[in-house]
């Protein structure tokens, strides 16, 4: 199952910090302390240049490259984009990628203990930002000894991170990646996200959000919002394509309030899936950062947020079909970007798929962020990672085993 | 990392369309430029790489972009119709045009667009004016291709015929004032200036604002 192209068996990794001293957030509110989930793929050269940083989007985890276990049937997120000779090439580069603050995969979220109670946050977890995801971001950057990433890559969220990092913490990053992304979340998509929690308050086994321990959760609540989220992946033309006016199992119509057709049993499958994996209350958490991001704050002028970012060199990429993250939000950042004077490549890829493209229109993305990152390692004379296989520091000590790993799953 | 060595300069300034070798040579060692409509990046490249230039490009097919990215290029997707206007005043030295310029709807408004972010503009255009052109049309009565670019008059995009004649007027009009000019027959330079529009199959003007 793990092919030489993989970057073969992975462990994941914590960093806990803001135990003494609370981590600040930006509605004023502390917390502490946290710990972050994180994973690294590929190796640190010498003088720690070669630094990728991942983001994920909502509903991702650290877990973007490799495997688990040698028998894990799917392997991290982004796994065809991270790896020996892939768009991000683990050969050249030092992969990371982290959880998110408020997520449910390993870093402080809602479902955590919360220190002063022994139980779980619940509600009582404060509501973060994108801007604190970030800070918590460059807390395991500095744990890492990285003074600058070069570059940071994601999608839909993920490219809200990347854009934050970009806007506000310009010294810390040669390049950004953003895909899929805006930089405000729109109307439209704070109402979408308004109807996934209100499945979620709905559901009465909510309570709340105080139902850890329980044997009930918001299931119910928590399929619904991600069967909202899933129509808004996809388009009508993928949708048509994928499945059409199909029926499930069945020869004619039931006349029934059963699941009858393709695309009911696709969003049902997927509702249900995704509670065994994710938290009610991490949706509700995560989603909420996503609607308060907004760059043009507080001047109202996106070019602003960018004035100190001119160094910054950014590939900006969007998707024809995307109707969530429509192409002219990115169109507007590459328009501010320019008129910043920053080094700006720009691409609206063709595409029936809608915002999922970004994970799937493989072959088209690799040619760019490989050819894009391999401009930039020569721009900025970024040396290649050592090629045997040595520990760079601590932090490493899962990466070193990785090849003996690999070819024993093999 | 390796990378393959660069060409030497000579070959690969030889490897360029004509039309784009005569504007490699117009632009100084060391400059900002923007090459608009920049196709695969063939120019930009060499711009890049042999004279130090610190360029961008504009290009609106998605071929293009991907093939200029793989060339190491900064370029946006864009459509140049829509003007410039995220382009700050002033903002580079050369903006370059390179046989695009038939094919766009508001010539004027481009070239003053190509001036106000560049303290020049070169632009290049084949001509309709050569003989050959001249003589289809008087012989076989149908409009003529014009020998350095592939298109009939029915191909997407549609194009507008004009002649180094046309342009020069235009430019007048325009306020726009011409101060460079190289003629090319079908691929080679010629120095005869009085009957260029009948011998030149492409033209490539330095431009600057009239004063």
């Amino acid at each position: 199952m793990i092919d030489e192209r993989s970057v073969g068996l992975v462990k994941p990794q914590f960093l806990t910090f803001a135990e003494d001293e609370p981590m600040q957030l930006e509605s004023g509110a502390t917390l502490g302390p946290v710990t972050i989930a994180y994973e690294t793929y590929g190796r640190l050269n010498a003088e720690r240049s070669n630094a990728i940083l991942i983001v994920h989007a909502l509903s991702g985890s650290a877990h973007a490259g490799g495997y688990h276990n040698p028998d894990d049937r799917k392997p991290g997120w982004w796994d065809e984009c991270i790896g020996p000779g892939k768009a991000f090439d683990t050969d050249r580069y030092f992969v990371i990628c982290s959880n998110v603050l408020g997520g449910c995969y390993g870093s402080t979220g809602p479902s955590s203990i919360n220190p002063t109670t022994g139980k779980p946050y619940g509600l009582g977890f404060p509501v973060v930002t994108i801007g604190d995801m970030v800070h918590a971001q460059i807390k395991l950057i500095d744990h890492l000894g990285i003074d600058q990433l070069l570059c940071i890559a994601g999608g839909s969220m993920g490219g809200m991170q990347v854009l934050e990092w970009a806007a506000h913490h310009p010294q810390r990053v040669k390049a950004t990646i953003p895909l899929a992304t805006t930089a405000q979340h729109s109307p439209m998509l704070i109402a979408f996200s308004e109807v996934g929690r209100q499945a979620i308050y709905a559901d009465p086994n909510w309570n709340n959000g105080d139902y850890y321990g329980q044997s009930v959760k918001p299931d119910a609540g928590l399929a619904v919002a991600r069967m909202v989220g899933h129509i808004t992946y996809l388009s009508e033309e993928s949708m048509q394509q994928k499945f059409g006016r199909k029926l499930r199992n069945l020869e004619r119509y039931g006349y029934e309030f059963e699941t009858e057709f393709e695309v009911e049993s696709y969003l049902k499958y997927n509702g249900n899936s995704f509670t065994r994996r994710f938290d009610a209350n991490s949706y509700l958490y995560i989603t909420k950062a996503m609607d308060y991001f907004d760059l043009t704050q507080p001047t109202g002028s996106l070019a602003a947020a960018f004035a100190n970012s001119t160094a910054v060199k950014f590939l900006i990429v969007s998707f024809t079909s995307d109707w969530l993250y429509p192409s002219y939000h990115s169109k507007r950042l590459v328009s501010a970007l320019t008129a910043a004077g920053a080094d700006v490549t720009y691409l609206d890829i063709k595409s029936s798929w809608g915002h999922d493209a970004f994970l799937l229109e493989v072959d088209t993305m690799t040619k760019l962020i490989d050819s894009f990152l391999s401009r930039l390692a020569r721009e900025e004379n970024i040396a290649a990672p050592p090629v045997e296989t040595s520990a760079v520091n601590d932090d490493d000590a899962a990466e070193t085993p990785l090849a003996a790993q690999a070819g024993a799953a093999m | 990392m390796s990378y393959e060595p660069a060409p030497r300069s000579d070959e690969a300034m030889a490897a360029l369309r004509p039309d784009l070798r005569a504007i490699a040579e117009m632009v100084p060692v060391g400059v900002r430029a923007l090459d608009l409509g920049c196709g695969n990046g063939e120019l930009l490249e060499y711009l890049t790489v042999h004279k130090q230039v610190k360029g961008r490009g504009i290009e609106l097919s998605e071929e293009g972009v991907l093939a200029c990215v793989r060339r190491g290029l900064s370029v946006r997707q864009g459509n140049l119709q829509e003007g410039l206007a995220d382009y700050p005043d002033g903002s580079v030295d050369y903006v370059i045009l390179s046989q695009t310029l038939p094919f766009l709807d508001d010539p004027a408004m481009i070239l003053h667009e190509m001036l106000r972010v560049g303290s020049s503009a070169i632009v290049s255009l084949p001509n309709w004016g050569y003989w050959r052109c001249r003589l289809e049309l008087l012989l076989t009565g149908r409009i003529p291709k014009a020998y350095d670019l592939d298109q009939r008059w029915h191909d997407s995009p549609r194009w507008q015929a004009l002649t180094v004649t046309d342009f020069a007027r235009f430019c007048e009009q325009i306020g726009v004032q011409i101060t460079q000019q190289t003629y090319l027959s079908r691929g080679r330079r010629i120095h005869v200036r009085k009957i260029k529009n009948l011998r030149a199959t492409t033209a490539i003007f330095m431009l600057i604002k009239a004063e």
